[in-house]
């Protein structure tokens, strides 16, 4: 038996093709919107990989550093490297603002570590040009994602900082490109106020009778010098011993230390099951849409194809063509235009990914899924024009 | 060989219950042998297609008896569980456009039938090309439909009725469309494939140029049938 839907594809393939290209950039748009959840939950984990640490210490009670403010004291690290099992703990920081380069600024977040080689925790992994942080200031590292290149000079704050290093994929779990710079940098950009600001705090301070003691000299000075550093850094990032688990590391840091502290797992949950999961949610809203509308489509041309050869559904049922084959041939058509719409579909996305400013990650696993989904959303489009035709009388074919 | 053609006896058919019931047809009679040809001519509302219709076994009469062939197919009842396959394989349709399938070939519109009844491709596709040869039309074999004449399109969906060697082929007003020649060309066509195939063939028309043709005439008023001797003229 020769293949109906086929040969109708093939007859009428420009009007299925135009189709199926239509369809194919929506379901484009589909795979596009999966690949971005899907470069969301990858950006949150190359944002733990690339801090190359094992445990977080943050504030008490919070889910600092990436998805609460945390604050703790830049000397804590110490202590911590003390702890049994502590391989090496650094400090950082984490500011995402806009930064500054000539006329135009790009929004990245700045992290500030120790400088050193890499392997601290903290440090970008690996970089494309350029070398590490060797200075405790005005250098910086960037993300190639920034446009930052190799020498450029960098405005954060008031402060300006050589390109010294260029490394990839670096982002926050956000997808804004990472810059590295020292972190009593990093710390003076977080908390630093204007020259204004930093007068007028003077002047309220030194018109407060509880610090401008006239029988204690030295306070006064030694008030407005505590207020003129920031001592305070987001977290601690602790690399555990080999051998050593890290949940058993972090319970003494937890008890003795007083302080907050997550393993990977854990972190992973808050950035991805916290998060980014409004994103999540709002991204699945926008593939329930997408499918449904995907569906509309697909029924609308199968249903209005049909109406359209209600003549010829009438001959072949009068000549006795089973309803099956009938429907079979509908079915067909339709899951046609969906192999053609997914074709253009992934090529699209294929396409396109790369053109978006946040990383999109489009995964087999979610093509494969999408084509399953695409074959099923087609065959129940295609139940309306299905009953459409099976209702058609054969008598109609007869004249009278 | 079809024995008997086709035979109708006392063939009604209502539309409606009650007070709003219309008998189309009031006891048609009928019989056509194997390899001639009748026309059934009658004016608008006369219940032509309503009995090609019935004979078609598109909708069900209200009584009476058909038989095709050996074979009683209606008594007060369809005595054949599959309408279906009784249209594929035992009644011919030429319709008033061919309505041939656009998206087949020439080839493949007659060999569907043999296909959808089960017979492997080739074999179909060989029957329809001796069919197509016999119509003359097999040089359009591999032609959309759309490439064709009117007048091959209808002498292929004659060969498409006939394909399944039917003993009775219902023609709807095969000739309204075609100008006189073709017209005649069309029934000389009928008359030869009737004799050939030793099918049965009724012709349903109003077409004045082709009336005088047929040998036998069945007139349709009111719903009842009067047999007529026609003029048989060209195919003497």
């Amino acid at each position: 038996m020769i293949s109906l839907a086929g040969r109708d594809i093939l007859h009428s393939w420009g009007k299925f093709v135009f189709t199926g290209v239509g369809l194919g950039l929506l379901i484009g748009v589909t795979l596009t919107m999966a690949g971005v959840y899907r470069g969301m939950v990858d950006d949150a984990k190359v944002l733990l990989d690339n801090s190359g640490a094992d445990l977080w210490v943050v504030q008490q009670d919070t889910l600092g550093p990436y998805a609460e403010p945390s604050s703790l004291y830049d000397d804590v690290y110490r202590t911590i490297r003390g702890m049994p099992g502590v391989d090496r703990a650094a400090n950082i920081t984490y500011l995402t603002m806009q930064v500054r380069q000539g006329e135009r600024d790009v929004r990245a977040m700045v992290v500030g570590v120790v400088p050193g080689g890499p392997g601290e925790p903290g440090q970008p992994g690996y970089l494309i040009a350029g070398r590490q942080i060797t200075h405790s200031h005005y250098e910086a590292v960037a993300d190639v994602a920034t446009g930052f290149k190799l020498g450029e000079r960098i405005q954060i704050r008031r402060n300006h900082y050589a390109v010294v290093g260029l490394t990839r994929r670096m982002v926050s779990s956000g997808g804004d490109p990472m810059v590295f710079i020292p972190l009593k940098d990093a710390q003076e950009a977080q908390f630093l106020k204007d020259n204004d600001a930093i007068a007028q705090q003077r002047r309220r301070t030194a018109a407060n009778p509880a610090f401008n003691r006239p029988g204690t000299p030295g306070l006064l000075d030694a008030v407005l010098a505590s207020q003129s550093i920031n001592p305070y850094i987001n977290a601690v990032l602790v690399q555990v011993k080999p051998g050593f688990i890290p949940e058993e590391v972090a319970k003494p840091i937890r008890r003795w230390k007083r302080l907050q502290v997550y393993t990977r797992v854990q972190m992973e949950e808050i950035l991805i099951g916290k998060l980014i999961a409004t994103a999540a949610k709002q991204i699945g809203m926008f593939l329930v849409i997408l499918a449904i509308v995907s569906a509309a489509i697909v029924a609308f041309i199968i249903y209005t194809l049909t109406l359209g050869k209600i003549r010829e559904i009438a001959v072949l049922k009068l000549i006795g063509t089973r309803n099956r084959t009938i429907a079979g041939m509908i079915m067909q058509q339709a899951l046609g235009l969906g192999l053609i719409g997914f074709v253009v579909g992934k090529i699209s996305a294929t396409f396109w990914a790369p053109i978006f400013p946040k990383y999109v990650l489009l995964e087999p696993g979610d093509a494969l899924l999408g084509f399953a989904g695409v074959f099923v959303i087609c065959a129940l489009a295609s139940v309306l024009a299905i009953r459409a035709a099976l209702k058609v009388d054969p008598a109609e074919a007869i004249g009278g | 060989m079809h024995e008997k053609g086709i035979r109708i006896e006392g063939l009604r058919k209502r539309y409606g219950k009650g007070d709003t019931a219309l008998d189309a047809l009031k006891g048609v009679d009928m019989q056509v042998a194997p390899g001639e040809v009748v026309g059934l001519i009658g004016p608008s509302g006369s219940g032509k297609s309503t009995l090609l219709k019935c004979l078609g076994a598109v909708i069900e009469p209200t009584a009476g008896r058909m038989t095709l062939g050996e074979e009683v197919i209606y008594d007060d009842g369809w005595k054949i569980p599959d309408l279906r396959a009784l249209r594929r394989d035992k009644i011919g349709f030429v319709f008033q456009a061919p309505y041939l399938i656009p998206f087949l070939d020439v080839i493949d519109n007659v060999a569907l039938l043999p296909m959808l009844a089960g017979h492997p491709n080739a074999e179909s596709r060989k029957r329809a090309l001796e069919l197509l040869e016999a119509l003359d039309v097999a040089h359009r074999a591999k032609a959309m439909p759309s490439q064709l004449s009117g007048g091959e399109q209808q002498r292929v969906s004659i060969a498409r009725a006939l394909v399944n060697r039917p003993p009775v082929i219902l023609a709807d007003e095969p000739t309204a469309p075609l100008d006189s020649e073709r017209a005649l060309a069309v029934i000389r066509i009928l008359n030869q494939m009737a004799r050939q195939y030793e099918t049965a063939i009724i012709v349903v028309t109003h077409d004045e140029k082709i009336i005088p043709t047929f040998k036998r005439i069945y007139h349709i008023r009111d719903g009842k049938t009067q047999e007529e001797a026609g003029e048989g003229r060209a195919f003497e």
